[in-house]
């Protein structure tokens, strides 16, 4: 299986019968390298933790194929799959205290005591729990259980680690630091793992990949700077990137070596034709609509631009958030320096071609990404 | 909690009091009653002050009942004897069956589940008599009339529903997750079941065992058709003191009083199994 830990093929899931109940997993393929950390990214309800119950042996798939290791698996029950899983609710087992809860799984393996105690308190003093061993998971916080969880699943020895939101309980120092070292753990030991997380920062600081689900639908399966860069379609566009991208519809008209983008608003900006490579010329004529993106840091203030009211200027300790009325719609652009500008002033704003994002108005999927426009 | 004035507080405290005063005053005077002699009881007005005498406990367990028409053989103890077996037997047939049975019907979803199990709980929707008699007929001809083993079979009818409607809704209210988390670790589904689901739902079985077995206890119907004078539990045993010269209260009192003994040295004993299960309450966040 060349490499590949884990190989989705073309699976289903529906909750209730095939074809009705809900399709909560749709046609999802990827394949997942030994050693590989993978964030799994998309809004609440779209399937993450599905896919990982699949893979996992808790919930059947309806249509396709799960690959482990090589081997089929998609029939065998949890047992024989050897993965391991932290789970969204934590489900620690309430009789027993922390330190049974996280060893249980190598106690059952009848490993040395010695060794168990050892691998406890190093996973634990990653994770800062080593204080609450002995306590009872019903008198725990909610990150303390979810951290207990996590080391759970990662003292074991497993083919491949899925991680359901890991560290959303705890606080951003805590989440920060705990990152750090979690990634080291999982590199160290050549560790595979899919984890789930709502944080775009944490997806990018510790994934090799990062896959980013919509509607069941896997939208795009890249690195985190392919992903930034290059976004196939209008979700992941302005799904990842914070703040999101700006997008607008345009029409686009050739007119005398010059390519004009017509805003809603009846602002237009006006590029040389030779600023683009001939086939995204030829694409964008033949549109004659698109949408176009934009990220924030990317907008820039010059005089040759077209005009927007400022609607508010926020400084965030380290960058300038402006947004602006423009083409009927907002645009947000960030600057690094403290911007003088306050509400109601008027400026005027460019984009470089370099650095749009063009997008077929019907399907979404991207035509062509910023630098390779020239 | 600290707005309650002391006003509600009181009337509270009453209310309560008089609850607990409706439901303990029957059993208070069937105490009392169990200490005299029928003379006592049946004199009027009534009066709790009175000579009390052990004669009635007397006549129980000796099985001499002296009546104004002479002494009459009664079989009290073994009918008490008959009772707990009966009761504790049928628990235990319907423990062994229903607890498999109700992790079924709570984990594991297929076609008609929902249906069996509606099935199962509507035995106890019909009247007993509906199904006693085809059943005095099928026992005859298979020589299971007037015997234990047979009566505990027809037990099941109240005993098995019972347990597995409750025991269910335990196993349906322990997270899926938790066992997943423990079947991932490489145990059985077996495994599984015995380590982590039946621990969870301890209070649930001890709370459908001690009703089950109470509501064993109580019947009366079911050996009053199926079992012979040998084999009848107290509740149809209680019928020999009615007999030709009246209805002998103070053995009747007597007799009620040791065959609570038993539920309520259970009841007592389960206690503790319900109390740990409500403070495990936090299983269910
Ligand atoms: N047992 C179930 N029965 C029916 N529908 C379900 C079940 N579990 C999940 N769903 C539905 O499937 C879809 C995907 O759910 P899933 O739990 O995979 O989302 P998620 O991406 O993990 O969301 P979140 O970020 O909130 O955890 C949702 O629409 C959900 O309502
Ligand atoms: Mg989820």
């Amino acid at each position: 299986m060349n490499g590949a830990v884990l190989r989705l093929e073309n699976v289903d899931k529906f909750y209730g019968a095939v074809g009705q109940g809900v399709h909560a997993v749709r046609n999802v393929s990827m394949d997942v390298g030994q050693g590989d950390i993978i964030a799994l990214l998309g809004s609440s309800g779209c399937g993450k933790t599905s896919t990982l119950r699949m893979i996992a042996g808790f919930e059947e798939t309806s249509r396709g194929k799960i690959h482990l290791s090589g081997r089929e698996v998609q029939t065998l029950p949890p047992v024989r799959r050897h993965v391991a899983m932290a789970f969204e609710g934590y489900s620690l087992y309430p009789t027993v205290n922390v330190r049974d809860n996280i060893a249980f799984a190598l106690k059952a393996q009848r490993l040395p005591r010695a060794e168990v105690d050892a691998k406890v308190t190093e996973v634990t003093k990653m994770l800062e729990i080593d204080d609450i061993l002995e306590r009872m998971p019903n008198s725990l916080s909610g990150g303390q259980q979810q951290r207990a969880s996590l080391a759970r699943a990662l003292i074991r020895d497993a083919d491949l680690y899925l991680l359901d939101e890991p560290m959303g309980q705890l606080e951003p120092q805590l989440r920060t630091l705990l990152r750090g070292r979690l990634k080291h753990f999982i590199k160290e030991r050549g560790m595979t793992a899919i984890l789930v997380t709502h944080d775009q920062t944490e997806a990018n600081a510790l994934a090799d990949e990062i896959a980013v689900m919509e509607d069941g639908v896997l939208q795009q399966f890249a690195s985190p700077a392919e992903l930034k860069e290059r976004p196939a379609n209008l979700f992941t566009g302005t799904f990842v990137g914070e703040p999101p991208m700006n997008v607008f519809p345009v029409s686009v008209e050739s007119k005398a070596e010059r390519l004009v983008l017509r805003f809603e608003g009846g602002q237009c900006l006006n590029y040389p034709e030779s600023a683009f490579a001939a086939e995204v010329r030829a694409a964008l004529i033949a549109n004659g609509r698109v949408v176009i993106g934009v990220r924030p840091y990317a907008v820039r203030r010059s005089e040759a631009g077209a005009p927007a009211n400022v609607l508010t200027n926020q400084w965030l300790g380290d960058q300038s958030h402006i947004s602006a009325s423009f083409a009927n719609s907002t645009i947000v652009l960030v600057e690094h320096d403290r911007a003088r500008v306050a509400i109601g002033d008027r400026i005027m704003i460019e984009l470089s071609p370099t650095d749009l994002h063009v997008f077929d108005p019907e399907s979404g999927m991207a035509i062509s990404h910023g630098r390779e426009l020239t | 909690m600290d707005q309650t004035s002391t006003l509600e507080k009181v009337l509270r405290r009453v209310a309560i009091s008089l609850v607990i005063l409706f439901f303990m005053f029957p059993i208070f005077w069937i105490v009392l009653m169990s200490f005299q002699t029928n003379e006592t009881i049946l004199r009027v007005p009534p009066s709790v002050i009175f000579e009390p005498t052990l004669s009635n406990y007397v006549a129980l367990v000796t099985g001499k009942l002296e009546t104004q028409a002479g002494t009459l053989e009664i079989n009290f103890m073994s009918n008490l004897w008959n009772s707990l077996f009966l009761s504790a037997g049928s628990v235990a047939v319907g423990l062994i069956l229903g607890i498999p049975a109700a992790y079924a019907f709570g984990r594991i979803k297929f076609r008609g589940s929902e249906d069996i199990a509606f099935t199962l709980l509507s035995f106890r929707f019909a009247p007993p008599l509906l199904v006693l008699l085809p059943l005095t007929i099928y026992f005859q001809k298979i020589g299971l009339a007037d015997t234990y083993f047979g009566l505990i079979w027809v037990y099941q009818l109240i005993v098995l529903p019972l347990i597995l409607w409750i025991v269910r809704g335990y196993f349906e209210d322990i997270p899926a997750d938790i066992e997943y988390a423990y079947r991932i670790a490489g145990h059985s589904w077996f495994s599984t079941f015995r380590t982590v689901a039946l621990p969870l739902a301890m209070p649930g079985i001890a709370a459908a065992g001690l009703l089950a077995f109470i509501f064993a206890w109580n019947n009366f119907i079911f050996a009053l058709v199926l079992a012979s004078a040998d084999k009848q539990p107290v509740t149809v045993g209680a019928l020999a003191f009615v007999t030709a010269s009246g209805i002998q209260y103070g053995q009747v009192a007597a007799g009620i009083v040791l065959s609570i003994l038993p539920t309520l040295a259970l009841a007592l004993y389960a206690q503790r199994y319900l109390v740990e299960g409500l403070s495990l309450g936090a299983v269910k966040g």
